[in-house]
């Protein structure tokens, strides 16, 4: 195992927003009065940027260590100590956590300036804007607990760290009572997602101490793993319908339980369904947890237990394949919302889906590398879609948008650029992640992978058609506003526009700079660039993943980069052609197919489904077997008040005569029974 | 000597004469009297059991019993004054209001 370099500077990562939380939870707690407007801001969007400076400051000093060692730890205290079991409170940077927290507090500071500029146009409430930083704050803090956690159970406790603040910020307006529900919703469906992680850690844990290395840092996992790899576990009969029953791999149902944490936090089949409604929360908390940060913390959790994955190829497998559903299933729903950021919400499930496509071909690094240019690009969209909605006043429909281009032509610009960057425009941050994700699914070994790079490859087309007509139907065209609600459409302040102009910029030049993955690179391409120094991105990761060697050669690479590039440009000159040229056609389209309309309008009723099917079963069972006939007949109705009752009666009918008021009965009483003690007692000395 | 048994055999007589007396008397005064009888019965067995045993932590168990029989005696002679104070008569049957 790497040495590691210790470091105390790395616990005030995570430490500076929590002080803000702190602050703001104290005050608003328990004198009811806020910090006033400049000093919320400055405590806020202070400690998050000053967390980003140092985590700047780090990982220069961690790119400054020799490549193969790149470990720094912070260890606070011990906090779960017993003879065979302990857990430490200390945070660990590698290159993998690196990217995250540059990733979490990067676009974490931009996107709490322009909360500054959005939340001011909040009058809903009175302490809506301290509470709203906040939350944010808190929520960065667990963030980076998750992401700099040294060992499971700190990176659990930032998990649901995250989850509670994810309820929290999008029930934020709980006045009205459909965000609140839709906050619930989030946390039940992720609570489901987290027994799976549960059973997973539970699982993994138990089987290193069985064999006698028990271990909880991933550090001390890693190689701990490699004496339980070979294991196998026999399933019960009734899980005889599963491929290879009745002997699987240990790896394969550990990484499985895992999954499905995964699957419950980035929103992927069948957990998915939370994020879309997740967008009820304010526009700034789409953008930083359903959309940059949160929802990759399950890409972020493969990736750091791809050891696991490594060794146990089903899983890996049936990670790619949900991948790759989910992201197909998300985007055909997309093509038909009009919702901005109902559009931009599915489109955030198709991308998750595609870095689970990268997850589990093993190229965990292109995931890793999709997950920083995803939160590049769909913060700005997700962002400017909110400078769109303060502009129309709350309003949300594309249906009544169209014409804002004139209007706002800093957010248009930089929404373009945002859809460039998702749609795979050559050379812009999403063309170098996506291409190293199919090129991943176009080599991996796992079963269908032609198949898989396909769908992939579809999905990359149907991603380019729907956000351009996202695009056009907001911007382009003739206003379909009122000429009242038109009138008062005006650009943001600065502290809106300023991030948006920051992301895209980052949109534009983000896969550039992190390293050209691949011979794709325009400076590799024409020589000026060995491609051996290339790949900087996946060098920097390599030794914290368990990644899987390509072996492909330039033409083979740019001949798949034209295909979808290709394959994109199909899909935005579609929409070109039906949202610019020939407005008719969609109409036409629409009455043709009415049935496939209504069912992709209707996200294909999977709520329906899961309200008929899970949610009305489990509250019929709840109100009539467990409230009213468990809770209100046998405990309310037969222990507590039956028992009761039950005494009274004795009591009233028989044992209050013996309460005669004459003392001499009870001198009787009392006389008798000492005699019954005396005669007890000479009879047992007897 | 006078063997044990004669000393127990009457403190037990005694006893039950002041159990009867207690529990068949009407009258307060008779019925305090009783107990007193009662307390007296066991100070007889007290002692008549220390000089058996050659003990003197039975005769000192009389004085302290003796003591707190006088106070007790107190007490209830104040009791049997307040109840005929009330209701002009000192039977324990007209003192019987305290029940269901």
């Amino acid at each position: 195992m790497v040495e590691a370099t210790q470091s105390e500077m790395i616990r005030w990562v995570p430490l500076l927003p929590l002080l803000g939380a702190v602050v703001h939870g104290l005050l608003l707690a328990f004198f009811r009065r806020p910090l006033g407007r400049t000093l919320t801001i400055a405590l806020s969007c202070g400690s998050v940027i000053a967390s980003f400076v140092l985590s700047l400051l780090l990982v220069v000093e961690l790119t400054q260590l020799p490549a193969g060692s790149r470990v720094m730890t912070d260890s606070m205290f011990a906090w779960i100590g017993t003879a065979s079991f302990s857990a430490d409170a200390a945070f660990l940077l590698d290159p993998l956590s690196a990217v995250m927290i540059l990733v979490v507090t990067g676009v974490g500071s931009l996107i709490h300036v322009y909360s500054i500029g959005y939340m001011d146009d909040d009058h809903r409430e009175d302490r809506g804007f301290a509470r709203f930083f906040c939350y944010l704050n808190l929520f960065t803090f667990s963030m980076l607990m998750l992401v700099l956690g040294d060992n499971l159970l700190l990176m659990f406790l930032g998990w649901e760290g995250v989850g509670v603040c994810s309820y929290l910020l999008i029930g934020f307006w709980y006045s009205d009572k459909w965000n609140a529900y839709c906050g619930s919703k989030a946390f039940i469906v992720n609570r489901i997602g987290d027994f799976g992680f549960l059973l997973g850690l539970f699982l993994l844990f138990w089987s290193l101490a069985d064999a006698g290395h028990a271990a909880i840092a991933f550090r001390d996992i890693q190689p701990a793993f490699e004496h339980i790899a070979a294991n196998t576990v026999m399933l019960p009969s009734w899980l005889s319908f599963l491929p290879g029953f009745p002997e699987w791999n240990l790896a394969t149902l550990i990484g499985l339980c895992f999954f499905v944490g995964a699957a419950g936090k980035s929103a992927q089949l069948p957990l998915y369904v939370w994020l879309p409604d997740a967008m009820a929360g304010p526009t700034p908390v789409s953008a930083l947890i359903h959309a940059a940060t949160m929802v990759t913390a399950g890409v972020y959790m493969v990736s750091r237990m791809s050891f696991i994955y490594a060794a146990a190829p089903g899983a890996s497998a049936f990670i790619a394949w949900t991948g790759a559903i989910t992201a197909v299933f998300a985007a055909t729903i997309a093509i038909a919302q009009t919702d901005i950021k109902k559009v931009l919400a599915y489109s955030t499930v198709s991308q998750l889906g595609f870095m689970f496509i990268a997850a589990g071909c093993g190229a965990f690094s292109a995931a890793i590398f999709h997950l920083v240019t995803h939160a590049f690009f769909k913060a700005l969209l997700f962002l400017a879609a909110g400078s769109v909605i303060l502009a129309m006043h709350h309003e949300q429909d594309t249906d009544k948008m169209g014409g804002l281009r004139k209007l706002l032509p800093i957010t248009h610009k930089v929404f373009a650029f945002g859809v460039a960057a998702i749609a795979g425009a050559p050379f812009l941050s999403g063309f170098f992640s996506k291409d190293e994700i199919l090129l991943a699914a176009k080599l991996s070994h796992i079963p269908g992978h032609e198949a898989l790079y396909a769908i992939a490859l579809g999905t990359a087309g149907i991603t380019a058609f729907y956000m351009c007509r996202l695009h056009f139907r907001t911007f382009l065209g003739e206003s379909r506003a009122s000429a009242q609600v038109r009138s008062h459409v005006h650009e943001p302040a600065r502290t809106i526009t300023v991030p948006l102009i920051i992301l895209a910029l980052l949109s534009i030049f983000g896969g550039e700079v992190l390293g050209p993955a691949t011979a794709l690179d325009p400076a590799i391409a024409l020589g000026w660039l060995d491609p051996e120094q290339g790949n900087a991105f996946a060098r920097f990761l390599g030794p914290v993943l368990a990644n899987a060697q390509h072996e492909v050669t330039h033409a083979e690479e740019r001949w798949l980069a034209v295909s979808s590039v290709a394959v994109a440009g199909i899909g935005a000159l579609l929409a070109v052609w039906m949202y610019l040229l020939s407005p008719g056609v969609p109409v036409a389209i629409r009455k043709s197919l009415s049935a496939v309309h209504a069912l992709v309008v209707n996200k294909y009723y999977v709520d329906e489904l899961y309200d008929r099917v899970f949610v009305r079963p489990l509250v019929a069972i709840s109100d009539r077997v467990l409230y009213r006939f468990i809770d209100a007949g046998l405990i309310d109705g037969v222990l507590v008040n039956g028992s009761a009752a039950t005494l009274r009666g004795i009591t009233n009918g028989l044992l209050k005569y013996a309460q005669s008021g004459f003392a001499q009965s009870y001198l009787a009483w009392m006389a008798l029974g000492t005699a019954a003690l005396v005669v007890y007692l000479a009879t047992r000395a007897a | 000597m006078i063997p044990i048994t004669h000393a127990v055999a009457l403190s037990g007589i005694l006893f039950l004469l002041g159990v009867l007396g207690a529990l068949t008397r009407r009258n307060l005064i008779a019925v305090l009297m009783s107990v007193e009888l009662m307390l007296n019965a066991v100070n007889l067995a007290l002692v008549a059991f220390s000089r058996q045993w050659g003990n003197h932590g039975g005769q000192l168990f009389v004085l302290m019993v003796i003591v707190v029989a006088a106070a007790e005696v107190a007490v209830g002679l104040g009791i049997v004054l307040s109840l005929f104070r009330n209701r002009e008569s000192v039977n324990v049957d007209d003192a019987s209001l305290l029940k269901w």
